[in-house]
């Protein structure tokens, strides 16, 4: 009877781990086969390539909300990969004790906050802020990028400030007994050691980044147009989504759940660099 | 500071990173400030009244609806987590190539855009299983969701029990099934907790996986197949529909508060782990 219980649980515990396998499975059934489709109908040229996305008309190309992910997500890195860096450097080489007991529970803070409370907070703060300084509308490539690059920042401060601790304190102390400054230590010696991990750290925001959607909703300003300028709205591929999906119908639901599969190999392709990167640093 | 006299280059990189760090403090602080002091003042007792009408965007059936669905969506990961976890650990011999490819799954999955498992959500229970916008099926979606984060931290968890016990434990001729019930599991706890509190965390905060799954109704969700919206969609909708500022401001501040307390939690939680 024991050895039966003992059995039993060992399949039970086999199964759920298969959990996740059949979960991804599904998932990459469900969207393929109901994505990929409308792709050719449309015409994977005119879906992949095309500028106008004129639902009405049925012409849906996606090419600028494309653009706009991948703008929206570079503005992203430039405001946070610097600020996540050094803000991780000051963690792991520059906090007294006291203060990081008050900001290690900060940025695990950030990451817990959710997105739609930070598009809150960039429309009342970031968007009127904008209007401000640069006159206009407020929402677009900028606003939405500083937000994105705040919303990053936990993702890459964490990563960060894990791979600088793992750099054996030799490197350190060597750079400091040939005559380096503290300063210059880290930057020159310490920092290039932990390259591999500060890459997982970027790629890891660049998919937070590619895939956040309700923050961005609220400030980019949604235009379906190829990006003008940093001030001009534009639509990124997860606003695309969650804008059209409550009432569109027919050809025009398939084009967005089609819209969700590029989506999707992005995050896919985003998820193998991490990969490779991960792998080479154990290597 | 005379330590950077004639060192302006150690001088301009040590601002660089108080810098950054300031800066970091500076947006948690003025966002908590921010959408507390907007929001706060909003918040009457009409907005808690049991009934949503379109005078009284009350946020109580939203509310209820949170904890509907935190606890459905618990439900079916944390158990199914835990399980793999100890499978991961306890029973799958080193070098097993399954252990690859579930962790490739995993870190895959947490990978993946909450719009994604969202038009997952509704092409699968909504559209495939003809369930229309359900409460069933935003939890289940959540729940695939949160699966890695409570899969990881019970992992982590049952590695930091020290093989000594499980030792001492078939020495005293313990079996395998009942080391990990009686032994390892419950050192373990700790750890699995607040990992259920961070799910717990993501699951409150989650908006776009639900918008087309559980969909966006807003009474009290009568049975698992019918529609509901929790606060976070709640608040999207507010802010969506464009005639309840005030009332979204103050919903805002009730999820960042709860949020807080959240993590609050987790952290404490983690703070006695790490004492012990």
């Amino acid at each position: 009877m024991k050895h039966f219980l003992e059995v039993f649980m060992h399949i039970i515990f086999l199964i759920s781990a298969c959990i996740s396998i059949l979960a991804v499975a599904l998932i990459c059934i469900f969207l393929f086969a109901n994505g990929i489709p409308p792709m050719f109908e449309i015409g994977l040229g005119e879906f992949l390539g095309g500028t106008l996305w004129k639902p009405t008309n049925l012409i849906f190309g996606i090419f600028p909300m494309i653009l706009g992910s991948i703008v929206v997500t570079l503005g992203a890195l430039v405001v946070g990969v610097p600020a996540g860096i050094f803000c991780a450097i000051f963690m792991a080489f520059f906090c007294p004790k006291k203060l990081y007991r008050v900001l290690k529970p900060a940025v695990n803070l950030l990451a817990g906050i959710p997105s739609i409370v930070y598009g809150f907070f960039g429309l009342m703060v970031l968007v009127p802020l904008s209007q401000e300084i640069f006159g206009g509308g407020g929402k677009g490539i900028l606003t939405a990028s500083v937000l994105l690059g705040i919303m990053i920042l936990p993702t890459i401060i964490g990563v960060c400030e894990s791979s600088l601790r793992a750099v054996p304190t030799q490197y350190y102390e060597g750079a400091l007994a040939l005559g380096d400054t503290h300063e210059k230590s880290i930057f020159r010696t310490v920092l290039p050691a932990a390259k591999s991990g500060i890459m997982a750290a970027v790629i890891l925001g660049v998919g937070r980044a590619v895939g956040e959607t309700m923050a961005v909703v609220m400030v980019a300003g949604n235009q379906p147009i190829l990006p003008q300028g940093l001030l001009m709205g534009v639509r990124t591929l997860t606003s695309n989504i969650v804008l059209e999906m409550g009432y569109a119908q027919d050809l025009h639901r398939e084009a967005l759940i089609a819209t969700g599969v590029v989506l999707f190999f992005f995050i896919l392709i985003i998820n193998m660099v991490f990969f490779l990167v991960q792998r080479r640093k154990e290597k | 500071m005379s330590r950077f006299r004639n060192k302006p280059l150690s001088l301009f990189l040590w601002l660089l990173v108080h810098l950054a760090a300031c800066f970091t403090l500076l947006v948690l602080i003025s966002l908590i400030i921010y959408i507390l002091v907007k929001g706060v003042p909003n918040l009457k007792p009409s907005l808690f009244a049991w009934e949503y009408t379109s005078e009284n965007a009350s946020m109580m059936p939203a509310i209820i609806n949170t904890f509907g669905m935190t606890f459905l969506a618990l439900l079916f990961s944390v158990p199914i987590g835990i399980c793999s976890a100890i499978y991961l650990v306890e029973y799958a011999k080193r070098g097993n190539k399954l252990v690859g490819i579930v962790r490739l799954t995993t870190e895959t999955l947490s990978g993946i855009p909450s719009i994604v498992y969202g038009l997952f959500g509704f092409l699968l229970f909504a559209v495939q299983l003809k369930w229309g916008y359900s409460f069933l099926g935003g939890a289940l979606t959540l729940a695939i969701m949160v699966l890695p984060l409570v899969m990881r931290t019970t992992e982590e968890a049952l590695k930091s029990v020290p093989d000594l016990y499980r030792e001492g434990s078939f020495g005293l001729g313990a079996g395998k099934l009942r080391t990990v019930r009686c032994i390892v599991l419950p050192a373990a706890v700790p750890g699995i907790l607040s990992g259920v509190i961070l799910g717990i965390g993501r699951i409150v905060g989650e908006t776009a996986a639900l918008l087309y799954s559980a969909g966006t109704v807003t009474g009290i969700a009568k049975d698992l197949f019918s529609s509901g919206r929790t606060l976070s969609v709640h608040l999207y909708a507010l802010w969506n529909e464009g005639l309840y500022t005030n009332e979204a401001y103050g919903t805002a501040a009730v999820l960042l508060i709860v949020v807080l307390l959240i993590n609050t939690a987790a952290s404490a939680i983690a703070k006695k782990l790490t004492k012990e």
